[in-house]
C-alpha cells in the first residue's frame, strides 16, 4: 500500500542516483513516427506534454490538452489509424479505454525502451502493463492557518470538526460561508460522494458483481454530511467546480475545503490572491467522517497510455518520448512542486504534504471497475435533488441505484 | 419547371440531405434498438503505485468474440426506450398504482430523468417561443419607425444578442447574475436578502434560462418581421388611415394579417430550436436545476462510459417530440399551399 510513501521518503537516495540518471539524459531524439497526445489540462500534465514534444521536435508531434479530454479520447483512439497515439489518463478514465480496447499492452515496449522505469510506475492489469503512471493525486483538507488561529481551534481531522470550526467562524463573523468544495452537479459532486461514502466504510457493489448497493446507512450518512457541509458553503455551490472553488478560496471567502492536491501549488503561490490568503494557505491531511476512521478521500494516479490502432513505429516514438518526459529528467525547480511525482528524484514540497498524508492515512484508490463510471454519472445526476431539499436521502440513493441499474443493463454489465 | 430540370436541380441537395440527415437518423434508430453484449467479467490482479488489488475487469477476448459474432450488439427491441432512464413504463405503472393522489404521482414523474427533462423542455419551448415572436414583432415595428439616419446602428445593436455566440452570451449573463456579480448583487439588495442567489434557486434559474432564450432569439424574429414590414402595402395603410384607424388598429388589422405567414415560419424555426435547448444550461451550469433532452444526450455521451444506445433512444424521442410539436404548423402550411388559388 505504501510503496509511494517509501518512495517519497527514500527520495534522498533516489536523488543521488537521479543525478547519474539525468546525466545520461536518455538521449531522446526521435527521428521516426508520429506523436499526438490527448490529456487533461493542469500544470503537471502541461510539463509532461511539453517535455515529450521537445523530444520529438524532428517529427510530427502534437498535444491536445483540455479539461474535456474524456469526451474525445475514446473517439480519437477508436479509428484505425488512431488520431491520438497516446492518452494521458487517470485511474478512473483508463477503464473506458480498456473497455473499448483502444490501448495496447506495453510489455514489449517496456522491455525494449523502458528498462529504467521503476516498477511502481507501471500499471499492470492481469499481468500486462497498460499504462505508466507519473504522478499521484488525492483530495485533502486545505485550510487557512490564520483563521483557525483566530478562532482558537486545532486543524480539523474529521468532517465533524470542520463543521464545528465552520460554525465558529460564521458565529464570530469572520466569514459568512467558510467551507468550500467542488460540489458542481455532475462529475464533481459525485466525486465528493465517492470520497465520503468510502470514508464511512461503505462498499459500492456487492463483492464480485456489478450489483450496486449504496442505499444503506453509510449512504445516508454520507449524504447527510454533504448536506451539513453545504449549509456552510456559498449558496451557488452546485455550480462550483474545482476552478470556481479555487477562485472563492483565492478571493479569501473560504477557510476550509477539501481540494485536489494537484491544485494546492496554485493556491499557495502569490498569483491571484492577497498575501494574507496565500501565505496562510496550508495543505492538511485527509478528513474522516463518523467513527469509521477511514480517510474520506480516494487516491488517484495520472499516467500515459499508447494507442492500439497505430503502427509499431508510432507506438515506439510515443513510448520513448513519454518515457523520457516522465523520467527524472523532468524534475527541476519549477516542476518539482507541480505534483507528487512518482519518478526517482522527487523531493516532497510543502504543497505536496496533503497528498502524501492521504496516502499515508491508507485511503483507498478510486475503484478501477469497468462499471464504476456508470455509477459515478448516476450519482452526479441525482444528488443535487437531495441537497436542495427536494427529496429524502433514501430517495436520492434509490434514484442513483435505479439510474445505474438501467445503464448497466444497457451496457451488458447486468442482465 | 420540367420534371427532369427539377430533378437535376434538387439532386445535389437531396443527396447531401440523405447523406447527412437521413442516414444518420437511420443509424440512431438502429443503435437505439441494440444494446451492448453481455460483458464477460473476470477478476484480475491490478497493480499500481498504491499497491495491488483484485479488481473486476472485462475479459476482452471473450467479449470481442461476442462482438464479432453480432457486430451490432444484442437486439433489445424497445427495451432501452422502456427503461427507467427513458420512458420508464414500469416505474410509471407502479407509481400510478401506488401514488397518493395526483400531486404525489407528479412528484414521482418529475423524479424520473426523462420526464423532468421533458417538462423543462416543453415549458421552455412554450414560454420562449411566443415571447420571442411578440418581442421580435414589437422591436421590428419600433425599429421601422426610427429616423432613417439612426436605423443602421439600431438594427446592428438589436441584432447583437443573436450575433454573439450563445456560449459567450450566456456566460456573460451568468457572471452578471452570480451572487457576487452586478445583477446578482443588485437583486440581493432589492430583495434585501443576502442569501438570495439566482444560481441556487430552481425557479429563478428557470426564469433566467427563459429570459436568456428570449434575449438570444428575439433578434431572429425581429429580422424576419422587419423584412416583412418593408412589403406591407402602403395603399392599404393609407386607406385604413383615411377610414380613421389609429396606429394600433392599423397594426392589428393590416400589418399582422400581412405578416401572419412569417409568424408561422418563425414559430416553426423557434419550436425546433427551443425544443433542443442546450447551450444555456451548460453555460449557466444549471444542470442541478434544469435538464433538457439535449442535456440528457450530452450526459450519456460525455460520461466515462459512453451510453450510445441510451443517447440514440433519447435522440429518436427528441425527433418524435419535434414532429408532434410541428405537426399543427405543418398541417396548416400544407393546407395553405394546397388550396386552389
Amino acid at each position: 500500500m505504501n510503496v509511494l510513501k517509501t518512495a517519497a521518503l527514500g527520495a534522498a537516495t533516489a536523488a543521488l542516483m537521479g543525478t547519474t540518471a539525468m546525466a545520461d539524459g536518455h538521449a531522446c531524439a526521435i527521428t521516426d513516427g508520429r506523436i499526438n497526445i490527448v490529456g487533461n489540462e493542469f500544470p503537471a500534465i502541461q510539463s509532461v506534454a511539453a517535455a515529450a514534444l521537445e523530444c520529438a521536435s524532428g517529427v510530427d508531434a502534437k498535444a491536445n490538452l483540455t479539461s474535456e479530454h474524456q469526451t474525445i479520447n475514446v473517439a480519437g483512439m477508436s479509428g484505425n489509424p488512431a488520431e491520438y497515439t497516446s492518452a494521458i489518463i487517470a485511474n478512473s478514465s483508463i477503464v473506458s479505454l480498456i473497455n473499448e480496447d483502444v490501448i495496447r499492452p506495453l510489455d514489449d515496449l517496456v522491455a525494449e525502451y523502458g528498462a529504467d522505469i521503476p516498477a511502481r510506475q507501471l500499471i499492470t492489469i492481469d499481468g500486462k502493463v497498460m499504462a505508466v503512471a507519473f504522478m499521484a493525486n488525492a483530495q485533502h483538507l486545505v485550510y487557512r492557518g490564520d483563521v483557525l488561529e483566530q478562532i482558537g481551534m486545532d486543524v480539523p481531522t474529521s468532517y465533524e470538526e470542520v463543521l464545528a470550526a465552520a460554525e465558529k467562524i460564521r458565529a464570530m463573523g469572520i466569514m459568512e460561508n467558510p467551507v468550500g468544495g467542488a460540489y458542481a452537479a455532475g462529475w464533481n459532486l459525485a466525486e465528493e460522494f465517492v470520497n465520503m461514502y468510502l470514508g464511512t466504510g461503505g462498499a459500492f457493489f456487492e463483492p464480485g458483481t456489478a450489483n450496486v448497493s449504496i442505499n444503506n446507512a453509510q449512504g445516508v450518512e454520507s449524504l447527510e454530511m454533504m448536506k451539513a457541509l453545504a449549509a456552510y458553503m456559498n449558496p451557488d455551490y452546485l455550480t462550483h467546480d474545482s476552478n470556481a472553488t479555487n477562485a472563492e478560496w483565492e478571493a479569501g471567502n473560504v477557510a476550509l475545503m477539501n481540494m485536489w492536491g494537484s491544485r494546492t501549488a496554485s493556491l499557495m503561490d502569490d498569483e491571484g490572491a492577497a498575501m494574507e490568503v496565500y501565505s496562510n494557505t496550508v495543505a492538511g491531511g485527509p478528513l474522516t467522517v463518523g467513527d469509521s476512521g477511514n480517510a474520506a478521500s480516494t487516491l488517484w494516479w495520472d499516467g500515459w497510455t499508447v494507442a492500439k490502432n497505430i503502427s509499431d513505429e508510432e507506438a515506439a516514438a510515443t513510448f520513448q518520448a513519454l518515457a523520457h518526459a516522465t523520467s527524472p529528467a523532468l524534475l527541476n525547480d519549477e516542476t518539482m512542486s507541480q505534483a507528487v511525482w512518482l519518478m526517482d528524484g522527487f523531493e516532497s514540497q510543502p504543497v505536496n504534504e496533503g497528498v502524501l498524508a492521504t496516502v499515508a492515512a491508507g485511503a483507498s484508490p478510486y475503484p478501477m471497475l469497468p462499471f464504476m463510471g456508470l455509477l459515478h454519472t448516476a450519482a452526479g445526476d441525482n444528488i443535487a435533488d437531495f441537497l436542495q431539499g427536494n427529496e429524502s436521502a433514501e430517495q436520492a440513493l434509490m434514484d442513483i441505484e435505479a439510474a445505474y441499474t438501467a445503464s448497466a443493463k444497457e451496457q451488458g454489465f447486468l442482465q | 419547371m420540367k420534371h427532369s430540370t427539377f430533378f437535376w436541380f434538387v439532386l445535389p441537395s437531396a443527396f447531401l440531405m440523405v447523406l447527412f440527415i437521413a442516414l444518420p437518423i437511420v443509424s440512431i434508430v438502429m443503435q437505439s434498438l441494440y444494446t451492448s453484449h453481455e460483458q464477460v467479467l473476470e477478476i484480475v490482479e491490478s497493480c499500481g503505485p498504491f499497491g495491488c488489488t483484485e479488481e473486476t475487469s472485462i475479459n476482452q477476448e471473450a467479449t470481442q468474440a461476442l462482438q464479432a459474432a453480432e457486430p451490432l450488439g444484442k437486439f433489445a427491441g424497445l427495451d432501452v426506450y422502456k427503461d427507467r432512464n427513458h420512458l420508464a413504463f414500469a416505474e410509471i405503472a407502479s407509481a400510478w398504482v401506488n401514488a397518493d393522489g395526483l400531486p404525489d404521482f407528479g412528484r414521482t414523474l418529475m423524479n424520473l430523468p426523462f420526464y423532468s427533462a421533458l417538462v423543462f423542455t416543453l415549458v421552455y419551448t412554450f414560454i420562449v417561443t411566443p415571447l420571442t415572436i411578440i418581442l421580435g414583432f414589437f422591436i421590428a415595428v419600433a425599429v421601422n419607425s426610427v429616423a432613417k439616419a439612426l436605423k443602421g446602428p439600431t438594427i446592428f445593436l438589436t441584432l447583437l444578442p443573436f450575433i454573439v455566440t450563445p456560449l459567450v452570451g450566456s456566460l456573460a449573463i451568468f457572471w452578471m447574475v452570480d451572487a457576487r456579480g452586478i445583477l446578482g448583487n443588485g437583486l440581493q439588495w432589492l430583495a434585501n436578502d443576502p442569501n438570495l442567489s439566482v444560481k441556487a434557486s430552481t425557479p429563478l434559474m428557470w426564469i433566467m434560462l427563459m429570459f436568456y432564450g428570449v434575449w438570444h432569439s428575439a433578434p431572429f424574429a425581429f429580422v424576419v418581421f422587419y423584412a416583412g414590414l418593408q412589403t406591407v402595402n402602403t395603399d392599404s395603410l393609407e386607406a385604413a388611415m383615411i377610414d380613421g384607424a389609429n396606429r394600433w388598429e392599423r397594426i392589428r388589422y393590416v400589418v399582422i394579417p400581412h405578416l401572419f405567414p412569417l409568424v408561422t415560419f418563425v414559430a416553426l424555426i423557434q419550436l425546433m430550436d427551443n425544443f433542443r435547448v442546450f447551450e444555456p444550461i451548460i453555460s449557466f451550469a444549471a444542470q442541478a436545476h434544469a435538464t433538457s433532452l439535449s442535456i440528457a444526450i450530452f450526459n450519456d455521451l460525455g460520461g466515462e462510459t459512453r451510453l450510445l444506445s441510451s443517447a440514440a433512444a433519447t435522440s429518436v424521442l427528441t425527433i418524435i417530440g419535434i414532429g408532434i410539436l410541428l405537426s399543427p404548423v405543418l398541417v396548416r402550411t400544407y393546407r395553405d399551399f394546397s388550396k386552389p388559388s
